[in-house]
């Protein structure tokens, strides 16, 4: 279990990166925290000619609110999620998600961007993020631009990043005080990847996330409507009827326990 | 100087520390992959992608031919061959390297060396193999019907061997008027002990000696292994298991791998290493457990049972493995069914079916989980159906201590103790009335809960008779401990079996210390070493404290004996005058240390009596319990669960243990293997599963997709002990080892049972799956909507 030869090239600046990741050859994948990409090479399911990696770029690693969004680095550690540096409502809601996500020494080196751009559907931040709104920032051969966070995970391990783009952060929504949220995941043992997640926050729009699917993500709107209107609970028989209605490709056990993450995270958001 | 000094309480029942701990938690204990030779080279395997195939072309890569070795390039290694006697048995050969055939997805087609791991998997990565496909059989009970692919060839059908016993039903059939049929699986699973296997072989020109560091339970039957299929004199080789990081059966036994890396040692000559990863480990080491039961109890309304007939199928996999054969599992099952209860009638037919899949091997425990999960389940059922509290019908129908010692219906000698109390004791401890009583309350949280337990009784330590009677070509004899007391008066004490993880250079040091009074830490023990210790079948079967321990004690005894004469002599008394006390040797006159022993013996021989032992201080003695039928410990285990009705997720909120190992040398020890074997059993009954595709196809190679327990999953333990000394052997001893593996899937699916009893569904399949126990209660649901309809 030990890696094919590959080129391991330590990025300067973003701009080194960027300019690396346009006139790389070979197959080229941008390394994070290592946590996901580390055990897939190790696996050989991923045999990249060139490593461009992260580690020593700064100016991706902060986390500051900025009046009606909080920006959150690409290499933000889900640790440092956990330990509630996201400031505010946002702030509880994300320390919620990384304090589930594998065990500590994961925490402290998987990143929040790594994670997102690897877009594992098991994972929790592409569907938890997906449930607070909000967009992606990437750079590229042509500069910086927004992403928006809807539609940004296209598929398993496939986002809406382009062949020479690189994930710098986040601007996510600030949630008020008074603004409720839930998040229940379905996962064998604490830590593990999820088998479903369900997601839902109230902020300026309600939002209801069915995730850890076959593929993406996805906003469930027949829910969001009902939390607009100010509903407070969905029953898990419900959710189930509004879920089959999706062509996500569940089986009835995965149905179920989809519908059971939704319910529940709709019941943790007003509990 | 190395004084033995008073060391009052820490002989046999001391919570002494573990000797062993300090280098661990220090980093520095000595595991076969930590050596490192100038020249070494790295083996990787490439292994079969397919799970049955004929091979027909192995292509190496231009400029790679002389780093890739197929088994046409090792001329002379000769397949691993597993002997038994049990009549009608087929034997298999297991060749180290693929010949012709692959018969599971991960058997080693090839291997390749260079100069790091890296590069080798590199090499391997190249190397082409054409398959022609084969149909593959991948599940037990296929493997038996007519039309199934045959795994082996050259034989008529795909069944390794049967037994069959059978008795008069109708002597019952009055009396049993309630008749449980159920039928229960316990899925096939991968042992992972923390240290994957390892290997590092290297040829001594000056010893003309194969010399082998690998990760063993066994070293000595490695020993009789490598030279019987590498073509070797015994006296050429040497293996020796340095700090081994747990077992649980894979590492009893010889691996494909320690030849190849003895054969090419010697073919390349340069240092060979081989560390398994552990893909390789979950892919190649998925092997154990794999049951079947179709099991029909007879009993009466108030709760005795009178008769067991069941049919048991094991799945031994594609190979035989050497030298315990995939025959133990079929033969423990049929002799362990019935467990610690008295039946008048029991039928049983127990077939081994070869499969597509790695050779089965004997994982802690060694089928009692399965045939433990199939009885305990079976007699939950019962009391369901009779209205009874199932702890109940086990104290009922247990073998009463006053029949002790009994023969049980299926011929196993039990040696002492009070099961029924165990029981009773266990059900108090969980506090079964409260729970009853909180299982009427809805929880506002859609949890349910059960409580349940299992009970078994498990033969440890049982030697020459009991193996001889499985048909195994290895059998166990005479254990023998060496202990030698050096210038100093320390003491070094030689023993044949390996302790990779159970203390023993602490429990076999306060057994000398019980004798001989000496400080535990004045005591060294080897263990694992062919060339240093005497000749052991190893650790395995629950038995090295109760046999290489009772070796240690009549050793010390002989050598105290002859300290007695020294020392009475220096005191210039009467030998019947002195006695062995606190390390001393002792008189109404004075005392004499065992470093004083020590340096007339070695130093200044002129000093010693005329009537002194020429055989000097050390002293070799055998050991075997008389009969050998094996002490029994036995336990019962209960647990309280929380079952998720809507995700169908089990949570295990208490659970208790009340276990009688006979005598306790060291409680610590007892019950960390106590709780070690639980976590195991959890791992069993909730989360541990190698599964396959219809092609054989290995679905679980990562530790993302083969769930193991760990400190998350474990509750806090709570333990009980009993103590019922065996009478047949030193001190009472009883093996241990194993043991906590054995009740947990009983228990914990009882329990489950038990909360989905307000449902009417029941779970009969290990691991107990959210999807599985989901499953379980949409057929209830469906079923009533059915007889509703």
């Amino acid at each position: 279990m030990k890696p094919a030869k590959f080129e391991h090239q330590r990025m300067a600046s973003l701009d080194e990166a960027v300019k690396a990741l346009g006139n790389a050859e070979g197959e080229t994948r941008v390394l994070g925290g290592g946590q996901s990409l580390g055990p897939m090479m190790n696996l050989r399911l991923a045999q990249p000619d060139v490593v461009l990696d992260l580690s020593k770029v700064e100016g991706l690693d902060g986390i500051e609110e900025t009046g009606n969004a909080i920006r959150v680095g690409a290499r933000v550690s889900h640790a440092r999620i956990e330990d509630g540096e996201v400031p505010g409502k946002t702030g509880d809601y994300m320390q919620f998600v990384a304090t589930g996500i594998s065990y500590r020494s994961v925490r402290n080196r998987g990143t929040i961007g790594g994670s997102v751009a690897h877009a594992d559907p098991s994972a929790d931040w592409p569907s938890a993020l997906l449930a607070l709104g909000g967009s992606v920032t990437a750079a590229g051969g042509n500069g910086i631009r927004t992403i928006s966070l809807d539609g940004f995970t296209v598929g398993p391990f496939s986002t809406g990043l382009g062949w020479d783009e690189i994930l710098t952060g986040f601007e996510l929504p600030v949630l008020g005080t008074d603004a409720n949220w839930g998040y229940y995941k379905v996962n064998r043992k604490p830590g593990e990847f999820a088998d479903a997640i369900g997601a839902v926050t109230l902020g300026v729009e309600a939002r209801a996330v069915c995730g850890a699917t076959e593929s993406a993500p996805f906003r469930v709107t027949e829910i969001e409507e009902r939390l607009a209107s100010g509903v407070q609970e969905v029953s898990i028989a419900e959710v189930r009827d509004i879920l089959d209605r999706y062509d996500a490709g569940f089986d009835d056990y995965e149905l179920q326990i989809h519908a059971v993450a939704l319910s529940r995270a709709v019941q943790g958001a007003f509990a | 100087m190395a004084d033995g000094g008073s060391v009052d309480g820490k002989g046999i029942g001391a919570r002494v520390l573990r000797k062993e701990d300090a280098r661990h938690l220090a980093g520095k204990g000595k595991f076969t992959s930590d050596f490192k030779r100038p020249g070494q080279k790295e083996m990787a395997f490439v292994r079969a992608s397919v799970a049955h195939a004929h091979i027909k072309s192995i292509v190496k890569p231009a400029g790679y031919e002389h780093a890739i070795f197929t088994s046409e390039d090792l001329p002379g290694l000769k397949p691993m061959r597993a002997l038994s006697k049990l009549p009608g048995y087929k034997l298999s050969d297991y060749p180290a390297l693929a010949a012709g055939k692959v018969r599971f997805a991960g058997e080693p087609v090839a291997v390749c060396v260079a100069d790091s791991r890296a590069d080798a998997e590199d090499i391997a990565q190249m190397v082409e193999v054409e398959y022609d496909i084969l149909p593959a059989v991948t599940d037990m009970l296929a493997a038996k019907k007519p039309d199934a692919p045959l795994v082996h060839d050259e034989w008529e059908d795909n069944i390794v061997f049967e037994t069959f016993s059978d008795d008069d039903f109708q002597k019952i059939a009055d009396e049993a008027t309630v008749v449980i049929r159920r039928e229960y699986r316990m899925n096939r699973q991968a042992m992972n002990p923390m240290e994957g296997k390892a290997v590092f072989a290297e040829w001594d020109d000056r010893q003309d000696q194969l010399m082998m560091w690998t990760s063993t339970q066994v070293p000595h039957l490695i020993r009789n292994g490598l030279a019987e299929f590498l073509d070797l004199e015994q006296r050429q080789v040497r293996v020796i298991a340095p700090d081994v990081g747990g077992g649980f059966g894979c590492k009893a036994l010889l691996q494909p791998e320690e030849l190849v890396a003895g054969y090419l040692t010697r073919k390349l000559e340069c240092p060979i290493r081989w560390i398994e990863d552990r893909r390789e480990h979950l892919v190649t080491g998925a092997n154990c457990r794999e049951h079947h039961y179709q099991i029909t109890l007879h009993a009466t309304p108030d709760g005795r049972m009178l008769g067991l007939d069941c049919d048991v199928t094991v799945d031994a996999g594609a190979y035989s493995v050497y030298p315990f054969t995939n025959g133990l599992e079929g033969a423990m099952a049929h002799g362990n069914l019935p467990g610690p209860y008295n039946f008048k009638a029991y039928k049983c037919r127990t077939q081994t079916t070869v499969t597509n899949k790695p050779g089965l091997m004997p994982y802690r425990g060694v089928a009692r989980p399965g045939v433990c999960f199939a009885m305990e389940m079976t007699i939950d059922a019962l009391a369901r159906e009779i209205g009874m509290e199932a702890h109940e019908i086990r104290m009922k129908n247990m073998v009463p201590e006053s029949a002790m010692p009994f023969m049980s219906i299926a011929k196993k000698h039990f040696d002492s103790g009070n099961y029924a109390k165990s029981v009773e004791m266990a059900v108090d401890m969980i506090g079964l009335e409260k729970v009853r009583a909180s299982q009427g309350v809805p929880t506002d949280d859609g949890r349910i809960i059960g409580v349940g337990m299992g009970s078994y009784v498990e033969q440890t330590a049982h030697g020459t008779s009991v193996f001889s009677s499985w048909g195994v070509a290895m059998v166990p004899g005479y254990e023998q401990a060496t202990v030698r007391l050096t210038p100093d008066g320390g003491l070094e004490l030689r023993i044949g079996v390996q302790s990779h993880g159970q203390g023993m250079e602490t429990s076999m040091a306060q057994m000398a210390c019980e004798v001989l009074g000496i400080d535990p830490d004045n005591v060294m023990v080897t263990h694992g070493d062919t060339g240093l210790t005497p000749y052991s079948t190893g650790t395995y079967a629950s038995r090295s404290m109760v046999m290489a321990g009772g070796a240690t004690a009549r050793a010390c005894r002989v050598l105290a004996e002859r300290m007695e004469i020294i020392g009475a002599h220096l005191m210039q008394c009467e030998r019947t005058e002195v006695s062995i006390a606190g390390g001393k040797v002792v008189s109404g006159k004075g005392e004499v240390s065992f470093a004083e022993i020590g340096r007339v013996w070695y130093l200044n021989p002129d000093e010693l009596p005329e009537d002194v032992d020429q055989g000097g201080v050390e002293v070799t003695m055998g050991y075997r319990p008389e009969p050998d039928s094996g002490a029994f410990t036995y336990a019962s285990h209960a647990c309280k669960i929380s079952l998720d009705v809507e995700t169908g997720k089990v949570k295990v909120l208490d659970y208790v243990i009340v276990e009688d190992c006979g005598t306790i040398v060291n409680p610590m020890i007892v019950e960390g293997q106590t709780f070690g074997g639980a976590t195991q059993g959890i791992g069993t009954a909730l989360l541990e599963e190698s599964l396959y595709d219809e092609m054989g196809n290995p679905g679980a190679s990562t530790f993302a997709d083969y769930m193991m327990p760990s400190a998350t999953d474990a509750p806090m333990y709570r333990v009980d002990h009993m103590e019922s000394p065996s009478p047949f052997t030193e001190y009472g001893i009883k093996g241990m080892g194993e043991g906590g593996t054995i009740p947990t899937p009983a228990a914990i699916g009882n329990a489950i049972n038990d909360a989905l009893k307000q449902i009417g569904a029941e779970v009969m399949e290990t691991p107990f799956t959210p999807r599985r126990v989901r499953a379980a209660i949409e057929a209830a649901r469906d079923r009533k909507e059915g007889e509703a309809a």
